[in-house]
This record gives structure tokens, C-alpha cells and sequence, in this order.
């Protein structure tokens, strides 16, 4: 037998058929929906047809919730239409759904995993192009746009093209106050926006392996703004040991018949890629975006770019736009940009240990700006509250919100202001992202948290250093 | 949905790189039905920012020529919508977001991805003046007397040029997807 990858793996094992044309259709395991996923429940009923498998077919409400108390209206009728509109499907369709009430609820990204949901060696797909974030667990998992929600709805399966194949692989290991953020924005630097269009990413190497869950998910979250639907990362004792106990995973024995069977999923040692890319962990600095594409971060260290340096004069046009959207000066250094607020959380930052990292630069001291800390889910929000990291954040003088994806998109009225400039830990700066006119830096929790004490972009590691 | 073989007229250039979901649909729309006219938000921002924007609700060319990466970030269909909803059929690129090509093909959205310099080309024909002429089942674009073959997966083309309904489609293998529901469940009891 040749030497096959993870991905070729998870792929092999749901194959159902092959047409002549060469694409897949690919059995799907698990079904993640949200309220955005309205247009895809009005086109099974405009067509008359039901939910093959609502068993394996899980609603959240995430993208409309608000980030205010629970107690409070929703003042917005369409959002809360919404979030209604998902409530109503899953009961018309029999599916299990998280609704603003529900104890589980949170970023369906964020939810997936923590309720066992997600397995590694599922084939698992959402309507949001962030669902790779469930391959930090070894599943193969991608975002899917409306009319395939509705295929999959009804029929439990896709049809995909197999995509090329690239490994990633971080050598040695990350420095002190450096994340998988800082890491994941290294990586897109480096091979840019659209470096991984077309390829399904296997991350690999001895950093990657010493990544925890949550720091795994974020590498994973990220790997759609490298132009990758998918990001994997074999799964490991680190993955079983976090798994285990978890609502959904199978318990008992048949957990460790599922942990044998799993173990044999990493790639074969002589597996081959399409394309390889390997990064130093310790060459890699803390980092943040000064533009609107997410190949505009740079170390912290660094100057702003100049256009007129530039040879190409088409790159020269696009990085003199992009500094006038962001109001910034070509040259200048990074560190020291006034900022007008903060913004923690979202589906790539907003787990326990991004928490704890902002909450660990941030403890006794108070921020120069405001800013919202929102967890990624209702446990984690809980977790947060008995450790006292909302305290933190709350001496500091940030909100600390209710869990959803409040300002990584602002759907939910948590906007930017128009011209504000925001330090956010969420994963994408275009323009507008955070409402018409915002200027987003993205960067790393412990980063965002720097950047609220000095309320300007500071390297962390000063901040930190006593 | 409608069948597309060929389409001919004029295109409107966009020729920036990495035009993402989010500049061609906001997300703050999204959450409107698609009977509210997804036409009206297309390129919304860009539209109230720039007076000039070659696009607009409607009125459009069918054709739309643009840069590198067209349709990256967001999954959202209504990015599809909107240029669909607007009268644009055809996007030409050096290159698309992967999620952003499923989403066309479903909705009668034909994306033809060509090098570099034949997109300039063609971008430079059609600021003379010159219509294109998008011929699906030749796989070719022609603009005078110059033309430039495209690749496209033939699944796709046969679905574009039929408009067929996918789900229709695959409940036709309706017994093979039973049979590996089956088997699949039974080794891996983990994955129901
Ligand atoms: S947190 Fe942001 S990126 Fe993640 S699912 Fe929500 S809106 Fe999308």
C-alpha cells in the first residue's frame, strides 16, 4: 500500500463513489448550522425536502447573538428573527440546537470541539469558511457555501475535488509571549493570501506537537486566510487526553477503541505533499497586521512599509491604499500606533488560555482604552468567571461580554466605529470587517492586552518583562 | 437555474487583487432573504466610498474582469448573489477563492480563471471598448481577433451549461450512498 497522509486518510474513508470527471462525493459525519444558514433551510423548503440524518446535523447561534446580559431584548428584530428562524428549523427538522439559552452555546467553531461534536477522523462541514479550525483535532473539516449547506441537509454527502496537498512543518519551538497567532500570521506572511488556495494544509513539526488543543485550533482557524479550506493536525495524546470525558466522545471502551483506531491516522513517514514550507518556531516574533489583506503582518518590530520603496507598481498602489484606509504613515514604526480600542475573542482567540493570557498581562493593572473581552462559549465564559479573569478584565476597565462572535464581524451591533482603530485577536482585517470604515490590527491575545495598557501597538515581551 | 453556454458583451473591469466576500457583500446584509434583492448590496461600501465603481444594482455587463484571488475570506453565498441578482454571469481572474467557485457554479455563476497577462489583456480590451465573448462550451474567451482557452472541471461545466439541480443529481445514487452509510457506521460507531 503507498504511503498515504491525514488527509488522505479521512478522505479514503468517506469516499462513497468517484465520477467519471474525477470529483468525490464524500459522506459528511457532522453537520454544524447557524442562523446564517437560513438561505440554505429556504431552499430544502422551497423544494420540498427534509434533513437526511438531523442526528448528526447540530444548530448554534453565534454570529447574531448579542454580547449584552442574556436578561436584555434583543434590540435589533432581524437579528433576533434570526436566531429565531434557527430555533424554529431545528425543531421543524429534529435537530439538537443551541440557542441563546442553551449552557453549551458559544462560536459554533469554538462549540464543535468542546462538545465532543467534533472527532478526529470525521469529515465535518459548516456554512463559514472558518470550520477548518475543527482540523486541529485530525478531522477533515471545511467551510461550505449556502447551496452545498442544502446538499448536504439532504443528502449527507458533497461532492469535493481532492485538493494538493501541503505540509507546513515548524521546526524548534516558540519563543516566551509568542502564540500560535503570532505563529499563523507568520506562516501567511510568508506564503501569503492565497499561498494555499487549491491545497489542503497538514501542520507538522516539532512546535506544532508541543501546541496545546485550544493553540492547535487556532493555527487551524486560520488556515482559510492563507487561502486553504483545510488545516489538519494529526492527532496525538495531547488531542486524546483533551477529548476524553467530553459530552460526545465516546466514552469507556469503545474511547479507547476510537483513541487505537485514531492513532493511525498521522501521516505515513513517507507520505508526500504537493508542496512543503518549513518556518523556524523560535525565529518567530510577535506579529501584527498594519493592512487590510492578512499577508500585510509583520514582527512587531518592524516599519510600516513604503510604497515608493516598492518596484512593482501595482503592490506599490495596493500598499499606498491600504495605509490611506488605515490611516497610517509608510515608514513609521509599527510599535507605538495609537489604538482606539481593544477587541478579545472570536473563534480563533477566544478559548480559556486566550483568556488567561490577556488576563496575565493585564492583572492589577488598567487599560488606556476600552475595549470588549467576549468568550468563545458559555463554559468557557464559566471557567473564565471561577478562575477571576473577568475581574482582570473588568479592573482594567473592559466589558466582558456575553459569548458569540460579537466584534470579529460586528452582525451583532458590536461595530467599530467608522476611522476607530481596533488591536482584535479575531482573523480577518479586510476592510470594513468590523464595520464600514474600521481599521483592524490583528494580533495575539497577550498582544491585544499590551495594546490596551499603552493604548498603542507594543511588543509584549517589553511589556512584559519586568 | 439557468443554462449558460455563451455570453457576449461588454465587462466591467475590477483590477485589484484579493477583492474579498466582504467587499463584494457586507456582512451586515446577509442577513436579509434573498427576495429583499441582493443587486442592492453588491459592492455596497466600495460603491458609497468610490463614485466611480464600474458596478452597480443594476444595469451591470455580464461579464466582470478582476484581479488576482477574487472572491477569497467569507463563505458567504450572498457574495454570490449579489454579483448574480446585478446581471453579472461571468467573473474572469488570474485566480478565486476556492470556497467563492463552489458557490458560483451552484448559482449559474460561470468563474474562468486565466494567467496573468491574458486577464490584462483582456482588461485592456475591454477599457478600448471591445465586447467579450465567453463561449462555455468551447472553454474559450474571445475579444477581436485574440483568444484564450480556459480550464474547468467538467462536473462543473456540465452543471452550468445544464443548470442542474445538484442534490437531484446525487439522490440518483441514492443506493450506493445507503450501502456506505452502513458500513461506514459499523466501523466507525463513533462517527454516528
Ligand atoms: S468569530 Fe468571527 S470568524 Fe469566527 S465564526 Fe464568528 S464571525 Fe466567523
Amino acid at each position: 500500500m503507498t504511503a498515504r497522509t491525514l488527509f488522505d486518510k479521512v478522505w479514503d474513508a468517506h469516499a462513497i463513489l468517484t465520477g467519471p470527471d474525477g470529483t468525490t462525493l464524500l459522506w459528511i459525519d457532522r453537520h454544524l448550522v447557524h442562523e446564517g444558514s437560513f438561505h440554505a433551510f429556504a431552499m430544502l423548503d422551497r423544494d420540498g425536502r427534509g434533513v437526511r440524518r438531523p442526528d448528526l446535523t447540530f444548530g448554534v447561534a453565534d454570529h447574531y447573538v448579542p454580547s449584552h446580559p442574556r436578561s436584555q431584548q434583543i434590540a435589533d428584530p432581524e437579528a433576533a428573527g434570526l436566531i429565531a428562524r434557527l430555533a424554529a428549523n431545528a425543531a421543524k427538522h429534529g435537530f439538537d440546537s443551541m440557542g441563546m439559552d442553551d449552557p453549551r452555546q458559544g462560536i459554533v467553531h469554538v462549540v464543535g470541539p468542546e462538545q465532543g461534536i467534533t472527532l478526529p477522523g470525521l469529515t465535518l462541514v459548516c456554512g463559514d469558511s472558518h470550520t477548518a479550525t475543527h482540523g486541529a483535532l485530525g478531522a477533515l473539516a471545511f467551510g461550505i457555501g449556502a447551496s452545498e449547506v442544502a446538499h448536504v441537509l439532504a443528502t449527507q454527502t458533497l461532492w469535493q475535488r481532492r485538493p494538493r496537498q501541503m505540509r507546513i512543518t515548524i521546526d524548534g519551538r516558540l519563543g516566551p509571549h509568542v502564540s500560535a497567532k503570532d505563529l499563523i500570521l507568520a506562516v501567511i506572511a510568508a506564503i501569503g493570501s492565497a499561498g494555499a488556495v487549491g491545497h489542503a494544509i497538514e501542520f507538522a513539526g516539532p512546535a506544532v506537537r508541543a501546541l496545546s488543543m485550544e493553540a492547535r485550533m487556532t493555527l487551524c482557524n486560520m488556515a482559510i486566510e492563507a487561502g486553504s479550506r483545510t488545516g489538519m493536525v494529526a492527532p496525538d495524546d495531547t488531542t486524546f487526553a483533551w477529548l476524553a470525558g467530553r459530552a460526545r466522545a465516546p466514552a469507556g471502551a469503545a474511547f479507547d477503541t476510537a483513541v487505537a483506531a485514531w492513532r493511525a491516522l498521522a501521516s505515513d513517514p513517507d507520505a508526500t505533499f504537493d508542496r512543503a514550507v518549513r518556518l523556524e518556531g523560535s525565529a518567530v516574533a510577535p506579529m501584527v497586521t498594519w493592512g487590510t489583506t492578512l499577508d500585510s503582518a509583520l514582527p512587531v518590530t518592524a516599519r510600516l512599509p513604503d510604497p515608493d520603496s516598492l518596484p512593482d507598481p501595482e503592490a506599490r498602489a495596493r500598499t499606498a491604499e491600504q495605509l490611506a484606509y488605515m490611516g497610517l504613515v509608510a515608514g513609521t514604526q509599527l510599535a507605538g500606533t495609537r489604538i482606539d480600542q481593544v477587541f478579545i475573542g472570536s473563534c480563533t482567540n477566544g478559548r480559556i488560555e486566550d483568556l488567561r493570557a490577556a488576563a496575565a498581562v493585564l492583572r492589577g493593572r488598567r487599560a488606556a482604552v476600552p475595549g470588549r473581552v467576549v468568550a468563545g462559549s458559555v463554559p468557557i465564559q464559566r471557567a473564565a468567571e471561577a478562575e477571576g479573569l473577568d475581574r482582570i478584565f473588568t479592573a482594567a476597565g473592559l466589558a466582558w461580554g456575553e459569548p458569540g462572535c460579537s466584534m470579529c464581524t460586528g452582525i451583532n451591533g458590536d461595530y467599530v466605529a467608522p476611522g476607530a482603530r481596533c488591536a482584535a485577536t479575531s482573523n480577518r482585517n479586510f476592510a470594513g470587517r468590523q464595520g464600514p470604515g474600521a481599521r483592524t490590527h490583528l494580533m495575539s491575545p497577550a498582544m491585544a492586552a499590551a495594546a490596551a495598557l499603552a493604548g498603542a501597538i507594543t511588543d509584549v515581551r517589553q511589556e512584559a518583562s519586568p | 437555474m439557468t443554462p449558460i453556454t455563451v455570453l457576449a458583451g461588454p465587462a466591467a473591469v475590477v483590477d485589484r487583487a484579493n477583492v474579498d466576500t466582504d467587499q463584494i457583500i457586507p456582512a451586515r446584509f446577509l442577513r436579509k432573504p434573498r427576495s429583499a434583492g441582493y443587486n442592492n448590496f453588491l459592492f455596497h461600501d466600495l460603491r458609497t466610498t468610490d463614485p466611480d465603481f464600474p458596478l452597480g444594482p443594476s444595469g451591470n455587463p455580464p461579464i466582470l474582469l478582476a484581479g488576482a484571488n477574487f472572491g477569497c475570506g467569507s463563505s458567504r453565498e450572498g457574495a454570490v448573489y449579489a454579483l448574480a441578482d446585478a446581471g453579472v454571469h461571468c467573473v474572469i481572474a488570474p485566480g478565486f477563492g476556492d470556497i467563492f467557485v463552489g458557490n458560483a457554479s451552484k448559482n449559474g455563476l460561470l468563474t474562468v480563471a486565466l494567467p496573468d497577462e491574458d486577464v490584462a489583456a483582456l482588461m485592456a480590451a475591454a477599457r478600448s471598448g471591445l465586447p467579450l465573448n465567453v463561449d462555455l462550451p468551447a472553454q474559450e474567451v474571445r475579444a477581436g481577433n485574440r483568444s484564450y482557452r480556459f480550464e474547468i472541471d467538467p462536473f462543473r461545466k456540465r452543471r452550468l451549461a445544464e443548470g442542474l439541480d445538484d442534490i437531484g443529481l446525487t439522490l440518483a445514487h441514492e443506493a450506493e450512498i445507503a450501502a456506505y452509510e452502513a458500513t461506514h457506521l459499523a466501523a466507525c460507531p463513533w462517527a454516528g
